[in-house]
């Protein structure tokens, strides 16, 4: 009904502020300057967003809630779930709690060149993770889960270190990870499965 | 207006910066020291971290806002020609910030507020902490306040006229920090401080982390607004040339002032409780708010270039050689310059949504920051207070080579400090460890980068000590001499002749604020009272 007043009024409220702007003195080297920085950022941001659109390149943002006063009493982060495991449609979930001052389980085998999708959780304060020279990072905050999905592509040795400060033991925080070649890895057999023969 | 109740009232804010500035940066010596592990008997995380949280606290909340407070009473007074408006709630806010400062030092010094200056909830610190910080927080209100007045009297006295730049600039940051601070006064009246008295059991990390992220990015602007003015308003005149464009620098300020808010959540884009649309948003507002930095790294050189030029520099370069870089204003300005390059390049990593996972949390970050904050903005505050301190004690500068030995000694240090700090970070190291214990070969890699890190906080820390030497030379000299020049503010190349309205005036801008605010922490904030969200208990440290 008003829309239309409306959009002329505004329509007009811009054009006089171009206007006014387009009045001031402003030296043409300042315009080509103001242009360039404008081109360079909007080339950033052009990369940045097209890799997220089609490449899926995204931080790890999983909204998913979970009671950290309770994980040992939940079906997913009870003690003889964590670790590595190979879920029905064969894809590698690697489970991990975070706790003062260790990741959980302390050692974890994984093969390398394969997609692996880790989910941590904090049973206490907020932690943070990372390995050294590879992008698995995240933050580790009470009362979410945390999901990163990534591939190593060299095996090796590495270490798990918390990055967030979490206490006055922070720096003791760390846990170890092998990231084996593709073919000498096999999957673990599941705690569960050994346990009902 | 350099009278003497303004002066007394600069002087006073100054003097508890600084005082701040050099119990933090013996702190930062040690913390080196202790973290290399070089010294055994040094070696205590609990005396660390207290040390690492008052660090933190002193630098950037009492450092900062005392000196912003200090300089904008004494820019509103000169470039406005007015009394200060309400001077005894000038005086009420410096008393309470003040106060808030001692009530915060007593846990943070005694160990019972280690959280370092970020919180990090559930870790609970002593709820007299929290109260202090919010004390400080709220008697810098009254100086926004009184700048917003001032601003708004000036304008209705001279309608028409644009207001100087160096006000606006002053203005612009009161509004800004009345908006920043809003985030974290939230997280800490609704949510650290029930905590830490026992009022609530639970608090969400979650929410507390994005009340946080809200404050934790204009803050910096608030940081460093102050030195931007320094270079708008008095490295032209300085140098010996105009300032090349008084308009762009009030677009490049508001739009600075306007960005900066909305943008918060690149210190989240490692978090699990954002979802990453709203992660992508802020991020693209974070490259947004490079451009107001480029444009001013545009007016700032080319202001310097006219002032070389006009001096008889030649040539493409030749005008970098006439400067008088034994001005500590100009030096200050190209050294911070340099710094803000550098940090730059380094910001864009932070700042790019997914290369950040490479440098998150790690060494890399207080280096960037140290580089940013402790170089270019600091370097400033040095400048600025050289500057001053002439015109506020009334006697000369003690000695000019000193402080120019001083500004270089300080470019130096951090040079030698941050460069290894940043390859750490590449290295793997985590940030906000107090010692390397980790049962692995690649910390070997680590050790020399340490070392050098020592050598550049004992360059920095001797720096520090001959600032502090030279402002108490300088006031208490018994030199029958007197000083009575005034603040020389930048004359513009071309007189400001058609200003529109909204580049000389906050209303509207304050509103654009309000929209983009809303868009950008509106639901993100409003999630967790709407999903099921589970908070968690206060733990010790």
């Amino acid at each position: 009904m008003q829309i239309e007043p409306l959009k002329q009024k505004c329509g007009n409220l811009v054009r006089d502020w171009l206007s006014q702007f387009n009045a001031m003195h402003i030296d043409h080297l300042e315009r080509k300057w103001i242009s360039i920085s404008m081109l360079v950022i909007a080339l950033m941001v052009g990369i940045i967003t097209v890799d997220a659109f089609f490449h899926g390149v995204n931080p790890p943002s999983k909204v998913e809630t979970i009671n950290s006063a309770s994980l040992h009493l939940s079906k997913e982060f009870a003690e003889d779930h964590l670790g590595v495991e190979v879920n029905d449609k064969g894809e590698i979930v690697i489970r991990m709690v975070a706790g003062r001052y260790s990741f959980f389980p302390k050692h974890i085998d994984v093969p390398a060149e394969t997609p692996l999708t880790f989910r941590w959780v904090s049973m206490d304060v907020l932690h943070g993770v990372h390995i050294p020279m590879t992008n698995m990072s995240t933050m580790i905050v009470p009362g979410y889960v945390a999901e990163i999905t990534t591939t190593f592509p060299k095996p090796g040795e590495y270490p798990l270190l918390c990055n967030e400060y979490c206490g006055l033991g922070h720096n003791h925080m760390w846990s170890n990870i092998s990231v084996i070649a593709k073919e000498d890895w096999t999957a673990p057999v599941k705690p569960s499965e050994s346990n009902n023969e | 207006m350099n009278d003497l109740v303004t002066r007394k009232l600069a002087l006073s804010h100054l003097w508890v910066a600084f005082a701040a500035f050099i119990v933090a940066c013996l702190m930062g010596e040690y913390q080196v020291l202790e973290r290399s592990g070089f010294i055994p008997a040094l070696d205590s995380a609990p005396v660390y971290f207290a040390s690492v949280s008052t660090h933190g606290v002193l630098m950037a909340f009492v450092l900062t806002t005392f000196f912003i407070m200090g300089f904008g009473y004494y820019i509103a007074a000169t470039s406005l020609k007015q009394a200060i408006w309400n001077l005894p709630l000038a005086w009420g806010g410096f008393g309470l910030a003040l106060f808030g400062v001692v009530l915060a030092a007593i846990p943070l010094l005694t160990g019972k507020a280690s959280v370092l200056y970020t919180f990090y909830p559930p870790i609970v610190a002593h709820a007299a902490f929290y109260i202090g910080a919010t004390l400080l927080v709220v008697g810098s209100w009254a100086w926004c306040v009184i700048m917003l007045v001032m601003f708004n009297q000036w304008k209705k006295a001279h309608p028409g006229l644009p207001v100087p730049l160096a006000m606006f600039a002053t203005a612009a940051n009161a509004m800004l920090w009345l908006w920043t601070s809003a985030g974290v006064a939230l997280e800490v009246l609704f949510q650290l401080i029930p905590l830490s008295l026992g009022w609530i059991d639970t608090v969400d990390p979650g929410l507390a982390r994005t009340l946080f992220a809200w404050t934790l990015h204009p803050i910096v602007y608030f940081w460093l607004i102050p030195a931007y003015t320094a270079f708008y308003v008095f490295v032209p005149k300085q140098a010996g040339g105009f300032l090349f464009s008084d308009e762009i620098a009030r677009a490049a300020l508001i739009v600075l002032v306007v960005f900066a808010l909305p943008i918060g959540f690149h210190h989240l884009y490692m978090d699990p409780e954002q979802a990453q649309g709203w992660k992508l948003l802020h991020g693209i507002g974070t490259f947004v708010v490079a451009i107001p930095t480029l444009v001013t790294g545009f007016t700032v050189i080319a202001s310097l270039e006219i002032a070389g030029r006009l001096r008889g520099g030649k040539g493409l370069f030749g005008w970098i050689i006439t400067l008088p870089w034994t001005n500590t204003m100009v030096l200050s300005v190209i050294l911070a310059l340099l710094m803000l390059i550098f940090g730059g390049f380094g910001g864009i990593v932070n700042a790019s949504y997914a290369m950040n996972a490479m440098i998150h949390n790690t060494a890399w970050v207080p280096g960037h920051f140290h580089l940013i904050f402790g170089g270019t903005t600091i370097i400033m505050y040095f400048a600025v207070a050289y500057y001053l301190w002439p015109m506020l004690t009334g006697k000369p500068l003690f000695s000019n080579a000193m402080a120019l030995t001083q500004l270089w000694t300080w470019f130096i240090g951090m040079v030698i400090l941050t460069t290894p700090w940043h390859i750490l970070g590449l290295l793997g190291q985590p940030r906000r460890i107090s010692s390397v214990v980790y049962n692995n070969l690649l910390t070997l890699a680590w050790k020399p980068y340490e070392l050098a890190m020592i050598f550049g906080g004992l360059v920095l820390l001797g720096s520090a000590c001959l600032f502090i030497y030279i402002l108490v030379k300088t006031q208490f000299n018994p030199t029958s001499e007197a000083f009575d020049q005034e603040v020389e503010f930048a004359e513009p190349l071309h007189a400001v002749t058609s200003l529109p309205e909204y580049l000389n005036d906050l209303t509207l801008w304050n509103k654009v604020i309000a929209v983009l605010m809303a868009i950008s922490f509106g639901f993100p904030i409003l999630q967790f009272f709407f999903m099921e969200t589970f908070g968690s208990s206060g733990w010790g440290y």
